[in-house]
């Protein structure tokens, strides 16, 4: 099939013509999203904020299953589909297989998202993201988000035939790039998702047009999960691959150890998708066996895979300055990173807040016996804005301000504002999952619209603290709306109005890179090696962080009622 | 080479690791051990673990059992509504419905004895959240999930709905007193 290469004049990278433009629709349809679910984020948000309490009950909820589905589905997929072409097509700098199969996927993946949203908004599926059964919304709901699982599988499937085709053409040699190895993870476990989604979500169609009688609501319950949380699970391998991504592309870090690195994603395939069960620890459909094996992704290997990646990534950084000459003290290199870079603030920031805030969290919420203290509180949702927001989505914003010049040729507007915005974003937002888990841990329900129970037959007063945390909610989540609003402003300003760049050479046939590879091996061994003693203070401080806040919440637990 | 590029040396799987990632991977390792560990030992030694009795039922049934257990122990009636009271006896058995939307009936326990109290959902998902305790629950419809709890400390507790149960979700709640 005829298409065109372009090698990018500032980065060097080279893009095939089809893969490039699917890259740019799929961003672009993810910042529309993006832009109705931070909409709602508002609405959600001022609601909930005690004080003002904007919306009606139904109005509420309705808006809220919007944020849940436009946010965890819609702007995270499209982004991903885009960062799945990035690291097969781009980085192995070949052309992208079948093309027209990626344009069906994107389309469908439109298509679903559109008639999803328009069952929403008509007012009769305000089911929440999770479509709990026999909770019902209307058939069209669970039709849109097949559409785009299906859509999303066709992208995939879209991936893997890239990376046979790069092997086929030669266009590297030896081993994947990391980057898209971990890529290749992502896409292994969505694979995964979407056939627990199929498997779900099919049925519950058919239910929902009187084809199938009844869905046992455990079940639901639990084949639904394989889709809600291992498509997290996807973001996680995502965003660590862009972590990776970033610090090759601003250091030239290399990582620490390539063994180390993948043997870490090999482990995200083997045992995430056992964190179904993080949902379901309070039910009674399962035994306490399965929940504490399946929890732990089989005794935590899955954490200890990110416990390793998150000692890799900054140390791939710290190894790369050193190398520059950054050698002072133990964070001269952290010191001196460039801070004024929006690709790096943004990147470090969801480095240390999935870290510190979402890792720690999750591991306790996903305890067995603590998660009774926090199931369905406002714990939760605050722990997945500190992983998949202040995480997954810093990292993809912060990656997109590399890629409006190198993949849209658009510079970049104000950039005193491009500087500003992760900070705002990414701080605001992890103040608003620690003060979301602060309300969680004084027993604040999640979804729900009136913490004064206007209406009950009885009354319950909140303790003054969780007021508090629900006011402080208020403000760091309208903070956190204007930093995500102001990137959307920054991102789509700089498409319309950035000064157009060159292009760079266009070519027809592909450059393939460069086989330095043997004589560079010589440098791999031995003598290369560089310390990171910074890396390992703040590993050590995250572990001491960890095992603290772990044994608090048992301490927590041994203080309420006796249970068994 | 940087992570963006093929692995520089060919044979990446037999290059050396270093001693600090080793060490690192090493803690990683243990920690999730201790932690697994934590959770089965909890399970030996601790005195909060959720019970493992469930059984399949369905809203009729539970509502029967329950109607019956009402019957026969109910001390009082509050509110305008008239919900009853119903005292569990000591070491017996209590049953919470919920519904569309309350938690029925009102339960009334002794501090330091201990309970079994079966839930169950007549229609929807809803969560049992007991505050200002903390302790939260899932009750889904078709199982009949049986809790033995011992009150700590006497009072009045409330009963949240933590689930998300449609429009009047806000207003379920409902009453546990401890004596």
């Amino acid at each position: 099939m005829a298409t065109t290469y372009r090698t990018c004049p500032i980065s060097g990278m080279q893009f095939e013509d089809q893969a490039e433009k699917l890259m740019r629709w799929n961003a672009v349809a993810g910042v529309l999203w993006l832009l109705v679910g931070g909409v709602t984020a508002l609405l959600v948000i001022l609601t909930r904020w005690p004080a003002i309490k904007l919306l009606p009950a139904d109005q509420f909820y309705l808006i809220l299953t919007a944020h849940g589905i436009d946010m965890l589905i819609l702007w995270i997929l499209f982004f991903e589909m885009a960062v799945l072409y990035f690291a097969s097509s781009t980085l192995l700098r070949c052309r992208l297989a079948t093309p027209k199969i990626a344009w069906l996927g994107f389309w469908l993946m439109v298509v679903g998202g559109i008639i999803t949203n328009v069952a929403i908004f008509q007012g009769e599926s305000s089911v929440m993201f999770t479509s709990y059964v026999p909770m019902q919304a209307q058939p069209h709901f669970y039709l849109g988000i097949i559409l785009v699982a299906v859509g999303a599988l066709l992208g995939t499937c879209v991936f893997f035939g890239t990376l046979v085709v790069a092997k086929k053409d030669k266009t590297y040699e030896g081993s994947l790039p990391l980057v898209t190895f971990g890529a290749l993870t992502a896409a292994i476990i969505a694979t995964f998702t979407i056939l627990s989604g199929a498997g779900i979500l099919i049925p519950t169609f058919f239910w929902s047009m009187g084809w199938i009688k009844e869905i046992d609501a455990q079940l639901y319950r639990m084949v639904w999960w394989g889709l809600g949380h291992s498509s997290q699970q996807i973001n996680v391998a995502a965003h660590v691959s862009v972590w990776y991504l970033t610090a090759a592309v601003l250091f030239n870090a290399k990582p620490l150890s390539e063994k180390v690195s993948r043997f870490a994603f090999l482990l995200y395939i083997l045992f995430l998708q056992l964190a179904s069960a993080h949902h379901l620890l309070s039910d009674p459909g399962m035994s306490a066996e399965w929940k504490v094996l399946n929890t732990s992704y089989f005794m935590y290997f899955a954490v200890m895979a990110s416990m390793i990646h998150g000692f890799t990534v900054p140390g791939a950084i710290e190894a790369a300055q050193r190398r520059r000459g950054f050698t002072n003290g133990m964070f001269e290199w952290l010191r001196k990173a460039p801070w004024g870079n929006p690709v790096f603030s943004g990147m470090f920031i969801s480095l240390v807040s999935f870290g510190f805030l979402g890792g720690i969290s999750g591991v306790v919420l996903g305890t067995e016996q603590i998660n009774m203290l926090m199931h369905n509180t406002f714990y939760v949702p605050g722990h997945f804005h500190t992983t998949v927001v202040s995480g997954t989505t810093l990292a993809f914003m912060s990656i997109t301000f590399l890629l409006v010049p190198v993949l849209f040729k658009r510079e970049l507007i104000l950039p005193k504002l491009c500087q500003i915005q992760p900070y705002l974003y990414g701080i605001s937002m992890g103040v608003l999952g620690l003060v979301m888990m602060g309300a969680g841990t004084l027993g604040v329900s999640r979804r729900h619209w009136d913490m004064a129970f206007s209406g009950a037959p009885f009354q319950y007063e909140w303790p003054g603290a969780a007021y508090l945390m629900m006011g402080l909610t208020g403000i760091f989540g309208v903070i956190a709306v204007i930093g995500g609003g102001l990137w959307i402003l920054l991102i789509v300003g700089s498409l319309l109005f950035g000064k157009k760049l060159d292009g760079g050479k266009v070519s027809d046939k592909p450059t393939p890179i460069p086989s330095n590879t043997q004589a560079a091996s010589a440098v791999a061994h031995g003598s290369d090696h560089i310390p990171v003693p910074g890396t390992v203070v703040l590993a050590l401080l995250l572990f001491v962080s960890f095992v603290l806040y772990y044994f608090v919440n048992w301490k927590y637990l041994s203080e309420v009622w006796l249970l068994s | 080479m940087s992570a963006i590029l093929p692995p520089s040396d060919r044979l990446w799987w037999k290059q050396p690791i270093d001693k600090v990632e080793w060490a690192w991977i090493a803690i990683a390792f243990v920690w999730g051990m201790v932690m697994f560990g934590m959770m089965i030992y909890w399970h030996i030694y601790g005195k909060q673990n959720l019970s493992n009795e469930a059984y399949k039922t369905t809203p009729e049934l539970f509502a029967a059992k329950a109607e019956k257990f009402i019957a026969e122990n109910t001390i009082r009636t509050e509110t305008d509504q008239d919900i009853p009271v119903v005292r569990v006896p000591p070491g017996g058995d209590g049953y919470l419905i919920a519904r569309l939307w309350a938690w029925y009936p009102i339960l009334e326990l002794e501090e330091g004895q201990t309970y079994k109290i079966h839930l169950s959902s007549m229609d929807y998902n809803h969560g049992f959240s007991l505050q200002p305790v903390n302790i939260n629950i899932q009750v889904i419809p078709g199982y009949e999930h049986v809790v033995k709890m011992t009150p700590t400390k006497k009072g009045t507790y409330a009963i949240v709905c933590n689930e998300f149960c449609g429009i009047g979700h806000s207003w379920m709640l409902g009453r546990i007193y401890v004596k």
